[in-house]
């Protein structure tokens, strides 16, 4: 199934991590049939950035092996983004993601 | 002309500034440094304060059970209200209230009862969409979203682009054209409630900020009855221009407060920092930083609360709003860029406000009208007619 950052490919964690350090910016994990479980940031406090971020987040997202990232200093914007953008396609928030009050989208399909 | 705050301004400032350093501060320090809100718990919490202090419902009229405030009282308790994180875009993260659209004041009874009492209730929230993709600074010219009457209804088609708060409304103020040979004259405001089919919020619009974002809106084919317009067809523009004219205070006021408090940080470090084996305090390059901030805000100050003074006296003051608005956010800019300076590396981490008042005083020179647009209404304010 899609994700909000669809312009990413899916990869294996091991590859999707290699490359990010502490940069900030978003993130979506998902299963091995590449089903988005969650969708995360790394925003100015995260210790590490995107790699402490995930790493710490991969501790709690069982079946969790894929993952696509966005660096992006509009971290905060572009999470809310994706999680609405996630909630107009399937009616809902990823299934690990806590609830939030959040905007509707309509996005172009 | 007196330049003294009374008593009770002075007793509102300090009351505002001690809830500033003693309820908004602490909690920054926990929150991301981009972040525009506050955990629902703290944001409940610090309401019930401000309600207890009588300062809820800053910009709602007396009438309808706001405090009494005049605009000079009002612009100083703002100038407080933006001295944290995220004061410029998000004082106090909203929990002083605010009016919703004052527009809908001079609603109708229907109107008001619709949409103005329940956003004052908190019930509901608005949106006010005026710019689009053509232009935000000329709006009798630049709106292209049309309006056509079939029967009591009206057919909203176009677009939208730089709103706030769409996603998260329950309704906005959308401006069409109704005449389209009537420049000015031809502009109407309509309510519209963002569940009327045809009503989409397409995008969200990335800019400087990372929190508080904008969004691009489309309607297609959206229905609208006739009793939702605004005032009268084809008079919207007067209300959008008494909005954006009314708007340039507070936004002055928000940078004012920002450049206050980057002021007063840099003056704690730079007699704590030491290079060369003397403070910072001792160079003459500093200090004169610190002078050119002095001045800055100083002037900012006095040219907005004497646009509040002149709109508080129902004089005209829209060649005054414009003048704050142009210094405020100019001054602002140069203020929290000349503090980014002293600070060196300490100055661009996130670890201090500096770097998201820099990135978010940039946006404030465009919002609500660029300088080159103030600059052209305080010239024709001096020239009058003879300016063509």
């Amino acid at each position: 199934m899609p994700s909000a950052l669809e312009h990413k490919p899916w990869r294996d964690l091991e590859d999707a991590l290699v490359g990010v350090h502490g940069q900030l910016g978003v993130f979506a994990l998902a299963d091995a049939k590449d089903n988005t479980l969650f969708i995360g940031y790394a925003g100015g406090r995260t210790p590490f950035g995107l790699k402490g971020e995930i790493t710490d987040r991969l501790q709690t997202t069982e079946g969790a092996v894929r993952a696509r990232i966005e660096i992006t200093t509009s971290y905060l914007s572009r999470y809310r983004e994706c999680l609405m953008f996630y909630q107009a396609q399937f009616g809902c928030l990823p299934p690990l993601n806590p609830p939030e009050r959040l905007g509707r989208l309509s996005p172009m399909v | 002309m007196n330049l003294e705050l009374t008593e009770e301004q002075n007793l509102i400032v300090a009351m505002v500034r001690r809830f500033v350093r003693e309820e908004i501060l602490p909690l920054e320090l926990n929150l991301d440094p981009d972040a525009d809100t506050l955990d629902p718990k703290d944001q409940a919490r610090l309401i019930e304060k401000t309600q207890s202090m009588g300062l809820y419902g800053l910009d709602i009229p007396p009438d309808y059970g706001g405090p009494d405030i005049d605009l000079v009282t009002r612009t100083l308790i703002a100038v407080e209200m933006a001295q944290h994180r995220a004061g410029l875009y998000a004082p106090c993260y909203g929990v002083f209230g605010g009016a919703g659209l004052a527009q809908l004041f001079e609603a109708t009874e229907a109107q008001k009862a619709a949409y103005l009492y329940p956003t004052l209730r908190g019930e509901k929230r608005g949106f006010f969409g005026l710019s689009e993709a053509s232009g935000g600074s000329d709006p009798a010219r630049a709106i292209q979203t049309k309006a056509e009457r079939v029967g009591d209804h009206w057919i909203i088609n176009g677009s939208k682009l730089w709103i706030s708060g769409a996603d998260r409304a329950d309704f906005g103020l959308i401006f069409a054209r109704t005449s389209p040979d009537k420049g000015r004259g031809g502009v109407t405001c309509f309510i519209v409630d963002t569940d009327t089919p045809g009503f989409h919020v397409r995008r969200v619009v990335h800019t400087l900020r990372s929190a508080h974002y904008a969004t691009e809106l489309q309607f297609e084919d959206m229905s609208v009855p006739h009793s939702n317009v605004l005032g009268e067809v084809n008079k919207g523009f007067a209300i959008a221009n008494d909005r954006l004219t009314r708007q340039r205070i507070p936004y002055a006021a928000g940078c004012i407060g920002v450049a206050i408090k980057a002021q007063e940080m840099a003056l704690d470090y730079v007699p704590q920092r030491e290079t060369f084996g003397a403070p910072l305090s001792s160079r003459q390059a500093i200090q004169w930083m610190l002078v050119d901030n002095e001045l800055d805000i100083k002037q900012a100050l006095w040219v907005t609360l004497e646009a509040a003074s002149k709109a508080q006296q129902g004089l005209p003051y829209r060649k005054e709003a414009a003048m704050a608005k142009l210094v405020a956010t100019e001054a602002g800019g140069r203020v929290v860029d000349r503090c980014m300076q002293m600070f060196g590396g300490l100055g661009v981490a996130k670890d201090l406000p500096f770097e998201r008042w820099f990135r978010e005083m940039r946006i404030r020179r465009i919002g609500e009208g660029p300088s080159e647009v103030q600059r052209h209404v305080i010239a024709r304010e001096l020239l009058g007619s003879s300016l063509r």
